[in-house]
């Protein structure tokens, strides 16, 4: 056992140098479904290999295992002889082809095989340019992880970070695995706490421009921003109700971290008090219903997540093992919540099954910080330290698969992954 | 002579600081918002009817002062730093007469504002230091109105974990980071 983890280290280490991405298996007892995703013909002359793309984002899932396709071209017009795929040891073949139909038109069509059954599971074509082909590979690894899982993917999802490089930050949207950054707001000062809007096309976050902490939301289609809260104080931790209509966030203005609710589409409009406390009470997050608010408070003497229902009913607290826990994120479908708790001196990521309350540690790292999930609930994003760097990862609920995001360089943080694609 | 004072402590603090990435905090703010320019997003739904989204955002730009220094911070004697110790926001008493002497210096002139701003030592999340650099900001401000400096006069912010005044995660380094600033305008 521990010489296999080693095995796999190793691998992944060597790997780190050229690869994209990696992803890191531990842990035995895995039912990952092995796939193979051939190469698209037509996709030699392109940079983006839409192939290598969609098997890199089945993998990351932690539901498949990539298959080597030992260079084999196959289009979604061939019929594979499924007894070699077999022999591979693939259950599942993803066929396709890239055609040039214009300057800089592509249409990309691709074809999912049951090997086992030799089955045609059906496929699509999307048409793109040469600029679009990360996300149409995005979009086909999606329709192949719901064809096989019958789930919904989240490949087409967006993310977004901050990167601080030789003291310029910047903050990134980016496609799910890190890559095809674009850069919507540069500052010489800190900026923290991205929080997407339920529609995808807003974000809030904390600049420190003006020498302190002020909330802006930001329109990520247009590039249009507006301050939302610059209270005196500190103003921060936005984070959106479900419908949209809510901002809650942190102010210091009435002395001290506590907690408000806003209008999120009225300027100007006048906060009101979620809950109050002489305690530190911050980081403000809705449950997926709207009718509940986690938050972190150290009202009982040390820092612990607590809810409290919208509309009437006092705090009740959630985590009870442990001096410090914080950064609460809570998935759509309403059973996890994924935080940070201060174990042995070492931050680490915890998931929790919210019905029963237990929960796990599921990193190896000491650093972890601010988790949000996948917008199918299955796989959680957060920041943690690698090799002396601010890293981003993401893993899923069991911490068995876990893969380091692609991006800038510099130091990667604060992540927040964006809801389901529109 | 107080210019100069100021003059080498930036030095100081700059050269403390230079060489790690961290950014060396001025007066100067330089933020670009890129207003008008969309970060590209690719409608699923439109793929193939439009290749706007497609468009490039990784032109670099500089970075532009935003606005001229406001004038230097008052230097009062004895310093303007108070030291925490881990995961508190006590005043310890050995900080009482930098207290004292910034009460003295804002009773004694109105026009002047004392802005106090809480940072703590990079352990843990951002949002909590956030919290908790606020909590220390706010003892700070609370001893200084108990002295009888107004309200008005003063703003408690924090920086979290954002700004250390020295970078690593040495012992000395973190305590050196958990502490409030008072700068006197």
């Amino acid at each position: 056992m521990t010489k296999l983890l080693l095995t796999i280290l190793t691998w992944t280490l060597s790997a780190a140098a050229f690869a994209q991405f990696r992803v890191e298996v531990s842990g035995v007892g895995m039912t990952q479904l092995p796939i193979a995703v051939a190469s698209f013909r037509g996709n030699e002359a392109l940079t983006q290999k839409v192939a290598l793309i969609v098997q890199a984002d089945l993998e990351r899932s932690g539901q498949f295992r990539g298959v080597d396709a030992a260079g084999a071209v196959l289009d979604e017009n061939s019929r594979p002889d499924v007894a070699v795929w077999r022999k591979q040891g693939a259950d599942a073949l993803v066929t396709g082809s890239v055609t040039r139909v214009a300057e800089d038109r592509y249409d990309v069509r691709f074809r999912v095989w049951d090997a086992v059954r030799g089955q045609d599971l059906g496929g699509q074509s999307h048409a793109a340019t040469s600029g679009e082909l990360r996300h149409v590979a995005h979009k086909i690894a999606d329709a192949v992880y719901e064809k096989l899982t019958g789930e919904k993917g989240v490949f087409s999802t967006r993310i977004a970070y901050v990167t601080r490089n030789t003291g310029v930050y910047n903050l990134w949207v980016a496609d799910a695995d890190g890559e095809g950054a674009q850069s919507a707001l540069r500052s010489s000062e800190p900026i923290i706490s991205p929080s997407w809007s339920p529609s995808g096309s807003q974000l809030a976050y904390v600049s420190f421009e003006s020498r302190k902490p002020v909330v802006y939301v930001h329109d990520v289609d247009t590039g249009k921003r507006r301050l939302v809260a610059n209270f005196k104080g500190s103003n921060s931790a936005p984070s959106w109700s479900p419908d949209g209509k809510t901002l809650a966030l942190t102010l210091s203005r009435d002395g001290g971290a506590q907690i408000y609710l806003m209008d999120a589409s009225a300027p100007g409009a006048e906060p009101r008090r979620l809950a109050s406390s002489s305690a530190i009470d911050t980081e403000p997050t809705f449950t997926a219903d709207g009718r509940t608010v986690y938050f972190v408070s150290d009202r009982g003497g040390s820092p612990q997540i607590y809810r409290v229902p919208l509309f009437g009913g006092s705090p009740e607290r959630v985590t009870f093992t442990g001096s410090y826990n914080i950064s609460p994120a809570l998935s759509a479908d309403g059973r996890w919540m994924a935080y940070v708790s201060r174990v042995n001196g070492a931050f680490k990521l915890h998931i929790m099954e919210l019905a029963t309350g237990q929960s796990a540690a599921i990193t190896d790292t000491s650093a972890d910080e601010n988790p949000s999930f996948a917008a199918n609930s299955r796989l959680v994003l957060y920041a943690t330290q690698q090799q002396g760097r601010e890293a981003l990862m993401t893993t899923t609920l069991d911490g068995k698969v876990k893969a380091r995001l692609a991006g800038q360089s510099g130091d990667l943080r604060e992540p927040d992954w964006g809801p389901a694609a529109r | 002579m107080m210019k100069l004072n100021q003059w080498m402590l930036t030095v100081v603090a700059a050269a403390a600081l230079a060489g790690c990435g961290s950014t060396v905090k001025l007066d100067e703010v330089a933020v670009e918002d890129k207003a008008g320019q969309a970060v590209a997003s690719v409608d699923a739904n439109a793929l193939g009817a439009s290749s706007a989204a497609s468009k490039s955002q990784t032109t670099v730009t500089t970075l532009a002062p935003a606005k001229a220094a406001t004038g230097g911070d008052l230097m009062v004697a004895g310093g303007r730093v108070v030291y925490f110790d881990y995961d508190s926001s006590a005043i310890r008493s050995e900080f009482q007469a930098v207290i004292e002497a910034h009460a003295r210096a804002l009773k004694a002139d109105k026009a002047r504002k004392a802005n106090i701003e809480g940072h703590t030592d990079e352990r843990g999340g951002r949002e909590y230091n956030l919290a908790l650099g606020q909590k220390r900001a706010e003892a700070v401000r609370k001893a200084l109105s108990l002295l009888g400096v107004p309200e008005s006069q003063m703003e408690a912010v924090s920086f979290g974990k954002e700004k250390p005044a020295m970078l690593g995660g040495s012992e000395t380094a973190m305590e050196k980071n958990r502490r409030a600033e008072i700068s006197v305008r």
